[in-house]
């Protein structure tokens, strides 16, 4: 039987989470055994080439690209996994939601102590090619259907560990006391 | 002498005394009923509903209900174990809680609780709500994006003459902590750490203070908030 295929990105993240799949230390060698990796950065292959048994999500959605990222992945994934607090509500990035994102662009490119005197001609990034900035940043979530999620800041290695031999194996995860935190 | 009360919790019977309330006497024997706004030493408020128990079929408050007679009280079920979840779950989302970046995560019982019923997200939209904080007092920040008005700091901090530091102005979901100008000029150290520890989540952070023990070693890191009023089995 081929292994289960799994897909990972980071869209508004810091790819904390991914560093903490690393985190696993040297049972990233049953990993291999256990699963193929498709898209992600682990082995930074850039497009699906197949349909995938899980998605790991990592960040939110701040603009256009990551909310195009993320239908992908749910088009592409047979199960999405939140991976992460800015997966699953935002995180740090959204503590811009309650800021206006005119005054977030202005503070950045206008005012801020390196930009003020720098950008004479009070350019904000407009170029086709830069995706669109999102009025606020929005929990997967509330994007796409999201199957599971797996707090942390970054989640344990242990967690998406559990997680992911459980969906793997079909076996209940198992949950310690110790692995679940949101920080 | 006290008088003597009988009453059952989950199928079990214990005795208190009259004029205990039904947190009290539950915590007497060694049972945990989850709690949130409650604070030992200070008159319970009952403005969070985590102790909510059902006395003879009926949702209580149990930090509020004082004992009687024969009392049958429901504490740790599948049910209220959900409905208090389920209140965790809202507070989460109605405030903008960000875990990583608060100086209390570890020892907040807010986060606490949500370890303790073991939630991974809330079933609820975020509000990001619009609330500020205010930096003014020279000892104190209070970050009311973190504040769940559970009302500890109005009962429990008070000046040397007795006037309240603390106060909640506003109704409904327009409801702020705030504090008195003056009075926190007037703070002392001693007082400023006594609000930051009477705080159940991050909403009073004492200035300079934070992030001072390292992750794995806070108070909740290795245990669930309520392990220290259970007897073991």
């Amino acid at each position: 039987m081929a292994k289960p295929v799994v897909a990972t990105t980071s869209l508004a993240g810091c790819f904390g989470c991914h560093m903490s799949l690393l985190d696993i230390d040297d049972r990233i060698l049953q990993l291999i055994e256990l699963v193929e990796f498709d898209k992600s950065p682990i082995d930074d292959i850039k497009q699906f080439s197949r349909q995938c048994d899980i998605g790991l999500i990592e960040g939110g959605v701040c603009n256009s690209e990551n909310a195009h990222v993320l239908k992908a992945f749910r088009k592409h994934c047979n199960i999405l996994v939140s991976v992460g607090e800015c997966a699953i509500m935002g995180g740090l990035p959204a503590l811009r939601n309650n800021i206006p994102v005119g005054e977030c662009l202005a503070e950045a490119y206008l005012n801020s102590p390196t930009t003020k005197n720098a950008n004479p001609n009070k350019i904000l990034p407009n170029d086709d090619d830069i995706p669109m900035i999102l009025n606020r940043v929005y929990p997967c979530h509330e994007v796409v259907k999201i199957d599971y999620f797996l707090p942390g800041c970054p989640p344990r290695a242990d967690l998406i560990w559990n997680a992911l031999v459980a969906l793997v194996t079909g076996k209940e995860m198992e949950l310690p006391y110790e692995v679940v935190k949101f920080d | 002498m006290s008088e003597t009360v009988r009453i059952s919790i989950d199928a079990k019977e214990y005795a208190t005394e009259k004029g205990r309330t039904i947190l009290e006497a539950a915590r007497d024997n060694g049972v945990y009923i989850p709690t949130l706004c409650y604070f030992d030493g200070i008159a319970p408020t009952g403005t969070c509903r985590v102790c909510t128990v059902n006395v003879n079929g009926r949702p209580m408050a149990a930090c509020t209900t004082p004992v009687a007679e024969g009392m049958t009280i429901e504490n740790d079920t599948p049910e209220l174990n959900e409905m208090r979840k389920t209140i965790i779950e809202l507070l989460f989302v109605e405030g903008n809680h960000f875990c990583p970046s608060c100086e209390k995560s570890g020892t907040c019982d807010l986060q606490a609780l949500a370890y303790r019923f073991k939630l991974m997200a809330p079933r609820f939209e975020y509000e990001f709500s619009q609330r500020d904080l205010d930096a003014t007092p020279p000892k104190l920040i209070i970050e009311r994006n973190r504040c769940i008005l559970c009302k500890r700091c109005v009962k429990a901090i008070f000046a040397d003459d007795g006037k309240a530091l603390f106060a909640v102005s506003n109704r409904g979901n327009r409801a702020m902590i705030n504090i008195d100008d003056k009075l926190a000029k007037t703070m002392s150290d001693e007082l400023a750490e006594k609000a930051m520890n009477i705080c159940p989540v991050g909403a009073i952070i004492k200035k300079g203070k934070g992030f001072s023990t390292p992750i794995g070693k806070r108070k909740y890191d290795t245990k669930p908030i309520g392990i220290e009023n259970q007897v073991s089995s």
